[in-house]
């Protein structure tokens, strides 16, 4: 479905962004695996990805620093020769009260989670016009749709994201990029670890299908975004939230 | 080598779908040759490749007719 093609994902050695890496590679796409910190779990991913016989290599950039992506998006280029698929789904939490946030704590989540889609969106928007096309998938978040307490960092940076999706879908719709969101709910990964037990429940009960989700179900659905199943969608986001917010 | 005026319109006449006798020095690309803006962009990512020059975002805001991307060119080469 997506052979030899291309895909970036940033935030790829852990969690929903591994699922999609290798959910992609599946799928027949050749994987560029980013991560800021995590060297040898993003070269695990590498090895998995090989094992299922696709090429990728992992690469180490900071998404908040431009130089960082330029020269990631120059070294995918080098080595495969184009750029597909972009999947921004690197993200970081830095939760507290509104009242207690630090400006700091805000930034760093704006930083990565916002301006970090932007460089990446304007990183490869040039090798995308100049293939005349590609995807691009955003990965949100519900909580930027419906709002959660002691995040307003990351929520305005996840409903930016989402309108983010919408302005580049109309920028870029007549040179066939198509440009997409996913906003994941409450998926059980290191991320979700971190809330107690009667946070965890909580959200369990607000949730029609009854299960909180696997990265894997974020994976499928950004795979249909990636694919040419997905070409008359751009700009939206679709909820992967086992019917959370409807 | 063809003379730069000459390969700036061919690559104008291609990526514009104009007729080339519009394509003077003074036409711009907005107003006499129906460009978008983004057309513009992909314009100058053409003449950086056609010329191997790096064009930054704040020169290329001031190249707005076929003359200015000529003698940016030259005077850059």
């Amino acid at each position: 479905m997506l052979d030899d093609q291309t895909a970036l994902v940033t935030g790829a050695s852990r969690g929903i962004g591994k699922a999609i890496a290798l959910e992609l590679a599946k799928s027949g796409a050749n994987v560029v695996v980013n991560y800021s910190g995590s060297q040898a779990k993003a070269e695990e991913v590498v090895e998995e990805i090989k094992a299922i016989g696709r090429d990728a290599i992992a690469i180490q950039a900071n998404v908040s620093n431009s130089d960082d992506v330029q020269a990631m998006i120059k070294q995918t280029v080098e080595q495969f020769g184009s750029v597909d698929i972009l999947v921004n789904n690197a993200g970081i939490t830095r939760d507290n009260l509104l009242m207690r946030m630090k400006e700091e704590e805000f930034d760093d989540v704006i930083d990565t989670n916002l301006k970090g889609v932007f460089n990446c969106i304007k990183g490869v928007t040039r090798q995308m016009m100049k293939q005349r096309g590609g995807k691009i998938v955003n990965v949100a978040s519900i909580v930027g749709v419906m709002g959660n307490p002691g995040q307003v960092n990351y929520v305005a940076a996840k409903s930016g994201v989402i309108g983010m999706t919408k302005s580049v879908a109309k920028e870029l719709a007549s040179r066939h990029v198509n440009v997409n969101a996913v906003a994941p709910g409450f998926i059980a990964t290191d991320m979700t670890d971190d809330l107690t037990e009667e946070q965890k429940q909580q959200m369990h009960d607000m949730i029609p299908l009854d299960r909180l989700g696997d990265p894997e179900d974020v994976a499928r659905v950004v795979r249909f975004l990636a694919s040419e199943d997905s070409k008359y969608m751009t700009g939206q986001t679709l909820h992967v939230d086992g019917g959370m917010v409807m | 080598m063809a003379d730069v005026l000459d390969r700036v319109k061919n690559i104008i006449v291609e990526r514009l779908d104009v007729d080339e006798s519009k394509v003077t020095e003074n036409a711009s690309f907005k107003d006499d040759l129906e460009a978008d803006s983004l057309d513009v962009v992909e314009l100058v990512m053409e003449l950086e490749d056609e010329f191997d020059l790096e064009i930054s975002d704040e020169d290329a805001e001031k190249i707005n007719t076929v003359g200015d991307a000529v003698n940016y060119i030259n005077s850059n080469q």
